[in-house]
């Protein structure tokens, strides 16, 4: 998105594509995880959202569920699932630090090397195909009115897919922002203070409407 | 006019539909042919039969062909499935000669059509060899497998894998199906259609209409499979299990609802089957219904209370979407598609044996609330994963995605 006064809402759609990679213990897991591309990587982080998928999950990335139901590896669960890709890593630093933890665990149990998986883990990477959806907003004061009918695809694109997009990995609504110079500087605090790891992308839109419309109208909704 | 995706903005909420129609736009025109065996049976066709006119209405030039052939070649298809699905099936050379022959004499037929069109999706293995009868073709042609062929008997895959090679993409209804072939594997699974008969919301009285046609007690437990008389569906296990939990629950009934696909068989020796194994027990009503006894099975799925799939392998399993998206707990095979939709303890259980399915039987008759539940849980999670809508949206970022190329933003904005 240009840095310009005028804010135009796109839209996306995701499509899931195999690899054609698989793992069947830890070992293998870790010798795919070394070359994989990283847009498999960042799928296995984020694609969740927009791929079908039961809300309720445990893990928030394909890699600790998978360590810890078919690996049963609850230790190295634990640490995978703390990794939160939207502090602001690459997906290069997100794989060292997964290779680390696996090391870690190999280290420790020579055994859980070979260890076969209840399930197979297959890599998966996607596309993303980005659409313009004709509406525009020409002020702050429009995100109010604009996030609760922006749909969750759309939001996905904005909030999430921009720090990958961006040179600074923020999303395209602080980048608009910081456009208008300083006046919105408290906005844009509170903004990078949603942490979208742990939410559905219908609970990020929630977030973020209600941010904008306390800060713009004063009120609820 | 867009009268059936209006229809749909009713159930998905506008924005779905806004959604699609914005996506599709740069497809506009775009000749799209789908071709499979059968307009009548089984889930493809189903499928086929909304998604093809929503295509049209979204303004891509979509038309659906069949391809058709005598005994063999249905017998030879058939044996392809089943191989795919793991079993161990020579397929005699005749057999084979008979599907090479229906594919070329179909492509006799539809050549221009097929040479012509933009993209083409080749559904199943029945149609998979018409590609190569085709060398001048302009368009992108899609090879989509509807099969669980995560474990495929390797001495058909590798007769079927020489058909599929040349295709530009290949479609698994999960990662777990996608084999090694040199082309992208899209991952998408299918759908059901809420408004079609089979789904649409049926008044009491229609529901209450089943039991008396079948001779079901309305005040008694019901349990229902509706699926093909097909080994990998497990009609033998349900009976099983019924029997199992039966010891707890004396009133139980149990409704084996198996259609007929004009491509399948086999279905009358596994239908015979199943009879001998159920004997003469009253409470085991074992229906043959008519290809097109799609209300019927709305009523039974909407009459049972608990919804039994017990496949031992699968490709997807849309009776269980069907089943959840009528608000019913499902016990469904720790296989295939099932394993995406069922999610134990929050819209059904998993299980692997009949011993398995009779205890979550005995379970959820005991967990009265935990059944109205799961029944909401499943309800929601297909209106938001597992409806016509998202299925059509991935076609529609397919063609974009082939058309495009292999980058990980496509923007077309």
């Amino acid at each position: 998105m240009k840095n310009t006064h005028i804010f135009a809402i796109k839209d996306c759609a995701l499509i899931t594509i195999a690899t054609g990679r698989k793992a069947m213990n830890l070992a293998e897991l870790r010798e795919n995880l070394k070359d994989v591309g990283s847009d498999s990587i960042y799928h296995h982080f984020w694609g969740g959202l927009l791929a079908p998928r039961f809300d309720e999950r445990e893990f928030h990335n394909d890699f600790a569920g998978w360590a810890r139901h078919s690996l049963r590896e609850p230790e190295l669960a634990e640490r995978l699932a703390a990794i939160n890709p939207a502090q602001g890593q690459d997906m290069e630093t997100i794989r060292q630090e997964i290779l680390d933890f696996i090391d870690d665990r190999m280290d420790q149990n020579e055994i859980s090397h070979w260890m076969p998986a209840a399930r197979q883990f297959e890599f998966l990477r996607s596309q993303l195909v980005v659409f313009d959806t004709r509406r525009r907003m020409e002020k702050p004061g429009d995100l109010a009115e604009q996030i609760p009918k922006m749909s969750t695809s759309s939001i996905f694109y904005h909030f999430i897919d921009a720090r990958r997009r961006m040179k600074d990995p923020i999303d395209d609504f602080r980048f608009w922002l910081t456009g208008f110079g300083v006046e919105y500087d408290d906005l844009c605090a509170q903004l990078a203070a949603i942490d979208p790891f742990f939410s559905s992308l219908s609970q990020i839109r929630q977030e973020l409407a209600e941010l904008f419309i306390a800060y713009f109208e004063g009120g609820t909704i | 006019m867009s009268k059936l995706l209006d229809s749909f903005a009713a159930i998905t909420g506008p924005d779905v539909i806004n959604h699609l129609r914005q996506l599709a736009e740069s497809l506009h025109g775009a000749k799209v042919i789908h071709v499979n065996s059968t307009r009548v049976g089984g889930g493809v066709a189903e499928i086929l039969e909304k998604l093809v006119p929503l295509f049209n209405e979204l303004g891509l030039d979509t038309s659906w062909e069949i391809i058709s052939g005598g005994a063999d070649f249905y017998q030879c298809t058939k044996s392809m499935h089943n191989a795919l699905q793991g079993n161990h099936v020579h397929i005699a050379s005749p057999l084979l000669a008979a599907y090479e022959q229906a594919n070329k004499a179909c492509a006799e037929t539809l050549r221009t059509k097929l040479t012509e069109a933009e993209f083409v999706l080749i559904h199943d293995p029945q149609p998979a060899g018409l590609l190569e009868h085709c060398p001048d073709r302009h368009g992108k042609w899609i090879w989509r497998c509807h099969i669980d062929a995560s474990h495929p008997y390797r001495p058909v895959w590798k007769y079927l894998r020489g058909k599929v090679i040349n295709y530009d993409a290949s479609i698994f209804s999960l990662p777990a199906f996608a084999q090694q072939l040199p082309h992208p594997q899209y991952i998408i699974p299918p759908s059901i259609d809420p408004l079609s008969d089979k789904n649409i919301e049926l008044s009491q009285e229609e529901v209450n209409r089943v039991f008396v046609k079948f001779d079901l007690d309305p005040a008694r437990p019901l349990l229902v499979q509706v699926s093909r008389y097909d080994r990998f569906k497990d009609p033998v296990g349900v009976i099983q299990a019924y029997r199992m939990a039966k010891q707890f629950i004396p009133d139980l009934q149990l409704v084996l609802a198996g259609g007929e696909a004009s491509d399948d068989p086999e279905g009358e020796a596994v239908l015979t089957e199943v009879r001998e194994v159920a004997g003469n027990d009253q409470d085991i009503h074992i229906l043959l219904l008519a290809p097109d006894a799609h209300r019927t099975i709305n009523a039974l799925q909407r009459a049972a209370d608990i919804v039994l799939q017990k496949s031992t392998r699968e490709g997807f399993g849309l009776t269980v979407t069907e089943a959840m998206w009528k608000s019913k707990p499902v016990i469904g095979g720790d296989t295939g598609g099932i394993r995406l939709q069922v999610i134990n303890y929050h819209t059904g259980f998993l299980v692997n044996t009949p011993e398995g399915a009779a205890l979550r039987i005995r379970h959820l008759f005991h967990n009265k609330q935990r059944m109205q539940e799961m029944g909401r849980k499943g309800k929601e999670y297909v209106r938001e994963n597992f409806l016509l809508t998202r299925h059509l949206r991935e076609y529609l970022t397919l063609l974009l995605s082939l058309r495009h190329g292999n980058e990980y933003r496509i923007d077309l904005s």
